[in-house]
């Protein structure tokens, strides 16, 4: 396995930095990964990639305009983002970090919903049953146990063992891997066999903190100590991406327990707003990251197989931008809260003291004069 | 009424056995709460009786217990958590106070962890350290948390039902030294008629000072309380029954009348409930007190070896002692 560029020990690839497409990819346990695309659906594939790429940078201007607090950028990973996302059945529960906007689009969810977070004016505030995507978690690594727990659920109401069953996807990173909470939950996953995914992306950073800061050891054979398949595809490549991802979520949901993948992949820009990459990675690096990016590759790919020409890649672009300029001028909208809604939603059957609080917090902001609160 | 003379450790494994009946979303994890029944037998014989999959046997990670649990609370399930012993809960302190703490404000409502984590705290047990610890202030300080302990059986059996049975994730601090004190409970009474889960309880009526106590203490207090009346004091002794909030209002109802208050935990007394308690009486019933408020807790240190901790422990005569300090202001 592994085409163009792979790394020592190689990786599910079916579509190489050139836009070559590889049939089919066999590991080393004997199974096959392929996929079988209409020209429809290679398209729509790479429509997604756009849209998810012109977001993030909608994002990122957003930020260095002072309209966001932070921003943490998917760019360079949305082949792993895309391809993992679509491959989730509607009835399939994420749970992401802070970086999954890419997954987060491909849920048909509202973009916007993340920029409360970033833009400071709410902590999140999604229904994550509704939309079968879990808040944002900043702390590294513990959505992967509530992935576990909420997979066990799954067990427990009998909903694996057939094709309507539910699986789950953890999200998580490189830096994740040397959490305890992320250990605790492979070893979970495999004691209860839980239907889930650990999807983890490995963008080779954790802030500046390199890969082999973390492990000496590929972080997919990490799996092979809990008892369940490893698999590492190529994180650029949105086939393998989808292949991959697809299968282990069906494994899930037939019975067969958790997998973990790693997606072997590059933060092309900073860890979030805040940081430097300069001071901590040579710009070579980035420019033979450069060189395998996901969108250029599926691009190449859809040219030479005339699935797209230069009026269709246009139109995508198009589509991209207005998407994300409707989508600027609706963060630039988004209202700040009320200052006494800060203390709403703090238990659900509320609590005296709090509302004691909030009372005084009211009558204090009232006694100003002309104020509106 | 069919009240039975229980301990309390038997009354939180009848109650716990109620819930499982109850609500078939109930599901009790932990290490060693499925065929051993848990260390203290708490969880005695409920796996046998609803299933390895309501009375689930964890691998030990404590953070890995509260971890699934917030998943498995996002699933529609209620889980009930055991940390087996206090010292033990910090492995899982960011689960709980990152994650569990916070989950219904991120969500702005949406998410609700109807979580209870029970923890066996306190000394007095002659045990190893780690086994011995008061961590309650901790999570008392942390928004999003409710804090309950019981004192008696009657309270454990009803609270620990409440506590479950409510939406509010709640840290469960069961005091373990009276796990084998006993009393009357009316196990087939109705949960709609238990006394309040956030109200603090006027368990000795008194009238020259109050003694504030929860858990374990409110025996020390109570024994502290008729060794005073020998000596012509009458003291009232209140049981907090809930750590977060507070039910203040009972609490100041009862300084103003008396004029005089002393807090009790076995905590250390450094930045905890006892200070908390001190200030908003201070602040409430100024000019009701006699005296100032004080406190009788354990030193600020971390907890001794067994053979000194009734050296650490506030006893009856520190009680005492505290009392006649009061009355000599």
């Amino acid at each position: 396995m592994g085409g163009a560029d792979a790394p020592a020990g190689g990786f599910v690839q079916l579509l190489t930095p050139d836009g070559e497409r590889i049939d089919s990819v066999t590991t080393a346990d004997g199974t096959t990964y392929s996929v079988d695309f209409t020209d429809d659906e290679y398209r729509e594939l790479y429509r997604d990639l756009v849209t998810v790429r012109r977001l993030d940078a909608e994002a990122t201007a957003l930020q260095r305009q002072g309209e966001l607090g932070i921003w943490a950028s998917l760019l360079g990973q949305e082949a792993a983002q895309v391809g993992s996302g679509r491959a989730m059945r509607p009835q399939d529960m994420a749970f992401p970090t802070y970086r999954e906007h890419g997954v987060l689009y491909t849920r048909g969810i509202d973009p916007i919903m993340p920029f409360g977070l970033f833009r400071g004016v709410d902590q999140g505030g999604w229904d994550a049953n509704e939309h079968r995507f879990n808040g944002y978690t900043i702390v590294i690594g513990s959505q992967t146990l509530h992935a576990t727990g909420y997979a066990m659920g799954v067990t427990m109401d009998g909903k694996t063992g057939g094709p309507d069953g539910e699986a789950v996807i953890a999200y998580f990173g490189d830096g994740a891997t040397s959490q305890g909470e992320v250990n605790e939950a492979f070893v979970w996953a495999g004691v209860f066999h839980a239907p889930m995914v650990f999807f983890c992306q490995n963008n080779q950073y954790a802030i500046s903190e390199p890969l082999e800061r973390q492990t000496r050891i590929p972080l997919y054979r990490r799996a092979a100590g809990y008892g369940f398949p490893g698999v590492r595809i190529d994180g650029n490549d949105v086939l393998a991406s989808f292949a991959v991802t697809r299968a282990a979520l069906d494994n899930a949901r037939n019975g067969q327990g958790p997998t973990l993948i790693e997606a072997y992949t590059y933060r092309m820009g900073a860890h979030t707003s805040s940081d430097d990459p300069t001071r901590y990675r040579i710009a070579s690096e980035v420019e033979s990251w450069k060189a395998k990016d996901p969108i250029s590759r599926l691009r190449a790919f859809l040219a030479k197989q005339q699935l797209g020409d230069d009026a269709f890649f246009d139109e995508v672009d198009e589509a991209a931008k207005k998407l994300a300029l409707d989508l600027r001028e609706r963060v630039l909208a988004m209202p700040d809260p009320q200052p006494v809604s800060m203390f709403d939603h703090v238990y659900p059957n509320g609590s005296p003291e709090l509302e004691a609080q909030r009372a005084q917090f009211a009558a204090y902001h009232a006694s100003f004069e002309g104020s509106d609160h | 009424m069919m009240a039975e003379t229980i301990t309390i450790g038997k009354a939180l494994n009848h109650g716990l056995r109620r819930s499982l009946e109850h609500d078939s979303k109930v599901v009790i994890m932990g290490e060693d709460v499925g065929k051993l029944g848990g260390v203290f037998r708490i969880t005695d014989g409920l796996q046998k009786d609803f299933g390895e999959d309501r009375v689930i046997d964890t691998p030990l990670a404590e953070a890995g217990i509260v971890g699934t649990a917030v998943g498995l609370a996002i699933r529609g399930y209620r889980p009930v958590c055991e940390i087996q012993f206090d010292g033990f809960v910090f492995p899982a302190y960011n689960q709980i106070v990152a994650q569990v703490a916070k989950m219904f404000y991120r969500s702005k409502g949406k998410v609700r962890l109807p979580i209870v984590i029970r923890i066996p705290y306190g000394g007095g047990i002659g045990a190893v350290e780690h086994h011995s610890e008061s961590p309650e202030a901790y999570f008392s300080h942390t928004p999003g948390l409710k804090v309950v302990t019981c004192s008696n059986p009657a309270d454990a059996y009803w609270m620990i039902q409440q506590a479950i049975r409510s939406d509010d994730p709640i840290v469960f601090f069961e005091p373990k030294r009276r796990y084998w004190e006993k009393g009357e409970v009316d196990l087939d009474g109705d949960l709609a008629g238990a006394y309040p889960l956030h109200e603090a309880r006027v368990v000795r009526e008194g009238t020259d000072a109050t003694l504030l106590a929860y858990g374990p203490m409110v025996r020390t207090a109570l024994d502290a309380a008729t060794a005073a009346a020998e000596d012509g004091r009458n003291l009232e002794v209140i049981d907090l029954r809930t750590l977060s909030p507070v039910d203040y209002e009972k609490i100041y109802s009862s300084v103003r009348r008396t004029g005089r208050a002393v807090v009790v935990h076995e905590a250390p007394g450094n930045i905890g409930l006892g200070a908390e308690l001190a200030a908003r009486i201070t602040e409430h019933c100024f000019y009701s007190l006699e005296a100032p408020v004080l406190r009788v807790t354990g030193y600020d240190i971390p907890y001794p070896a067994a053979r000194v901790e009734e050296e650490y422990l506030p006893d009856l005569d520190r009680v005492l002692d505290a009392v006649d300090r009061s009355f000599g202001w």
